[in-house]
């Protein structure tokens, strides 16, 4: 059904349809509207769940864990402080192997304090164990919710998954969508069965100590298992794809890249206000596309290959840095490459921190300086005043 | 003997596990599991008990039973209660979270309190040791006052931990919670009665044990339940009983002198040889006497 609706309430709405059993969250900008819709669903009586207001984000994550350890779907959101607080709980939810699914409104983390929109968040618990996913748009938000749970409860999986919806940009933004009706959700997703839970009537450990004699390996079943999602991912995107009768999910999208000699890689909204730019240069003849990363995590290396191999000119342009090293986005992408031999020249552009304005402007500026070999990681959009100062 | 199950294979904490000779809180923590009973799911913290009952692949416990982080078994048990009422089994099953003095009343007391002014149904559990004995006895929010620890050692200018221990069973009770009570390992029947009748109310329930550690306590193992029996007969470590803000009961006393207990115990043998110090620990016993009317 086709509607015009704000960000976080097409969220609260589909994560509602999912049927989660245990919600659990306490407020942080931007994340709030999400939260608050999913308990006036509980409220008025349209959605039987659990919501579990905490005293802390760090509860918050413990409260799903405790809950999806008992065999109960869950779901939580968080931003930026919230979700530092809860990394330790991530790291532990992934090692424990509980399909928790979490909406990171993304939002820069202090100092100084900041409620705007970056990526610096996510980037932080990016080696964790969880599956990551950044949406485009509110339609794409919506649809990787739902392949979120599909991949996190699929048994072959069975990992915690992430779904990087950025601030404001998305969270308060109207957008016609189309939202998926209650049962195409529920016929795609059918009730949780997980691989092991809490139950007095077969009583099991969960969370043992591993010793130097099987720790390894559990990091290794993870690493392998991030490696199949990766074919889960595509899977469940086809199917649900099916289900919807349109396109969706998926690993990455490559946008125009077929014969361009200058591709740029970004991850969440920023990459719609690429894709105008390129429609825009393209129109004047200029080969140049844009690879949006869907799925950052597990790293689709195949797929972002492919989309790059045939480029002269790779600018990676990501909302986070690594302060005292290369942007993450970028490191992954120069390594990938490197390895492949590809020729491509990489760059990297460090963009829109703490909510800063992207413009087309600034875009077309990037696809001009993709030809500079700097080596560097460049800000684009400061402000040179406030540096003399 | 109460809180024993006879036939030792129906305990519901093993043995077999890997704790020193001697452990109060292995005792205390199978009393507590057998009263619970089978149909019972455990929210465990980081500490000792995790360690020595769960090394993988290996498990002691023979209730459902859940490991995740130091600060956070109440939270996790608020989710394990939250999807019981979920699965409409919460009339059915119990549940416990647990965890040491470090791990409740210090980096968990957020999730503590959450859980209690929450309301959840879980009866929580700290087995009190009066340090962080899992790293090496390092002082935590509950050692007592002049102990020597790791972290509060004894020296030209210090006489051990310098504040007395954090109020933690009046803190729970003032969450106005239905039931709350501190028992010691030393009486084994009194932990039965209490984990059975909190069990029994609906809402949050808090239970703190005194267990004796004899690493961290510097004592001989064979008298952990002697050392324990004696925190009680001094007045250092009270046995009250509130429900709904009321103190129903208390474990009435012949009250012994405190040198009885510190004597036994290397981390306050510093103590018999300063008598200003020793006097302050007095006074501590000494106004337990009088706030609960320990003394027949």
């Amino acid at each position: 059904m086709k509607k015009f609706v704000e960000g976080s309430h097409a969220i609260a709405e589909i994560i509602a349809k999912c049927r989660p059993g245990v919600i659990s969250a306490y407020p942080i900008t931007p994340q709030t509207h999400i939260v608050e819709g999913l308990a006036k669903l509980i409220a008025d009586g349209e959605l039987d769940a659990e919501f579990i207001n905490v005293e802390s984000e760090h509860s918050a994550a413990s409260v799903v864990l405790g809950a999806s350890a008992t065999g109960v779907r869950v779901y939580t959101a968080t931003s930026s402080q919230g979700l530092l607080l809860m990394a330790e709980v991530l790291f532990n939810i992934a090692g424990m192997r509980l399909p928790v699914v979490l909406t990171c409104a993304n939002r820069a983390v202090s100092a100084p304090i900041n409620i705007w929109n970056d990526h610096q968040d996510s980037m932080t618990v990016r080696d964790s164990g969880w599956i990551q996913f950044y949406a485009e748009n509110i339609q794409e938000a919506i649809d990787l919710h739902v392949i979120a749970y599909k991949v996190a409860e699929d048994k072959r999986i069975s990992l915690p998954a992430l779904v990087g919806i950025d601030g404001y940009v998305l969270t308060h933004a109207f957008e016609v969508v189309d939202m998926p009706e209650e049962d195409q959700v529920q016929s795609f997703l059918p009730p949780l069965d997980p691989v092991v839970k809490l139950d007095p009537d077969d009583p099991k450990s969960m969370g043992l100590l591993g010793a130097p004699d099987v720790y390894m390996e559990t990091r290794y079943a993870i690493a392998k298992t991030m490696e199949d999602a990766l074919g889960v991912i595509k899977e469940a995107s086809e199917a649900y794809s099916q289900v919807v009768g349109r396109k969706v999910g998926g690993l990455v999208e490559a946008y125009r890249v077929e014969d361009a000699e200058k591709v740029l890689v970004a991850m969440g909204s920023l990459v719609g206000t690429i894709k105008d730019v390129v429609d825009e240069l393209r129109e004047k003849g200029e080969k140049v596309g844009v690879l949006k990363i869907i799925t950052y995590r597990p790293f689709p290396k195949d797929e972002i290959y492919e989309a790059l191999k045939g480029a002269k000119y790779v600018g990676v342009v990501e909302k986070a840095v690594s302060l005292g090293a290369d942007s993450p986005l970028f490191s992954e992408v120069a390594s990938l490459l490197y390895k492949k031999g590809a020729d491509a020249k990489v760059n990297s552009f460090t963009v829109g921190l703490g909510g800063r304005d992207i413009s087309p402007a600034q875009i077309r500026q990037i696809f001009q300086e993709v030809e500079k070999d700097e080596g560097e990681s460049r800000f684009i959009g400061l402000n040179e005043k406030l540096l003399e100062a | 003997m109460a809180g024993v199950v006879a036939d030792p294979k129906r305990h519901l904490l093993a043995s077999g596990h890997t704790a020193c000779a001697g452990c109060g809180q292995a005792i205390a923590a199978r009393i507590v599991a057998n009263a619970a009973g089978p149909k019972t799911i455990i929210s465990n913290a980081t500490g000792c008990l995790e360690v020595f009952t769960t090394k993988a692949p290996q498990s002691a416990w023979r209730v459902a039973w859940i490991h995740s982080l130091f600060e956070n078994a109440a939270a996790v048990a608020s989710g394990i209660e939250a999807a019981l009422r979920y699965l409409g089994r919460i009339d059915e099953v119990k549940v416990i979270a647990q965890g040491g003095d470090g791990g409740t009343a210090d980096i968990g007391m957020g999730a503590l309190s959450g859980m209690l002014e929450r309301g959840h149904g879980i009866l929580y559990v700290c087995y009190d040791n009066e340090a962080y004995m899992n790293t090496g006895v390092q002082r935590s929010g509950l050692t007592p006052l002049d102990s020597n620890t790791t972290t509060s050692p004894v020296g030209k200018r210090s006489h051990g931990n310098p504040r007395p221990k954090k109020p933690l069973l009046e803190i729970a009770v003032a969450h106005n919670i239905p039931y709350a009570a501190s028992a010691s390992v030393a009486y084994p029947a009194d932990i039965e009665r209490k984990v059975k009748k909190a069990l029994e109310y609906k809402g949050p329930k808090f239970l703190q044990i005194h267990v004796p550690c004899p690493l961290g306590w510097r004592h001989d193992p064979s008298l952990t339940v002697e050392i324990a029996r004696l925190a009680v007969e001094t007045g250092l470590y009270p046995l009250v009983e509130y429900e709904n803000g009321k103190v129903v009961s208390v474990r009435k006393v012949k009250v012994k002198p405190v040198e009885e207990y510190l004597k036994l115990q290397g981390r306050f043998r510093h103590l018999l040889k300063e008598p200003e110090v020793l006097e302050e620990v007095r006074k501590v016993a000494q106004a337990n006497i009088e706030k609960y009317g320990l003394a027949i």
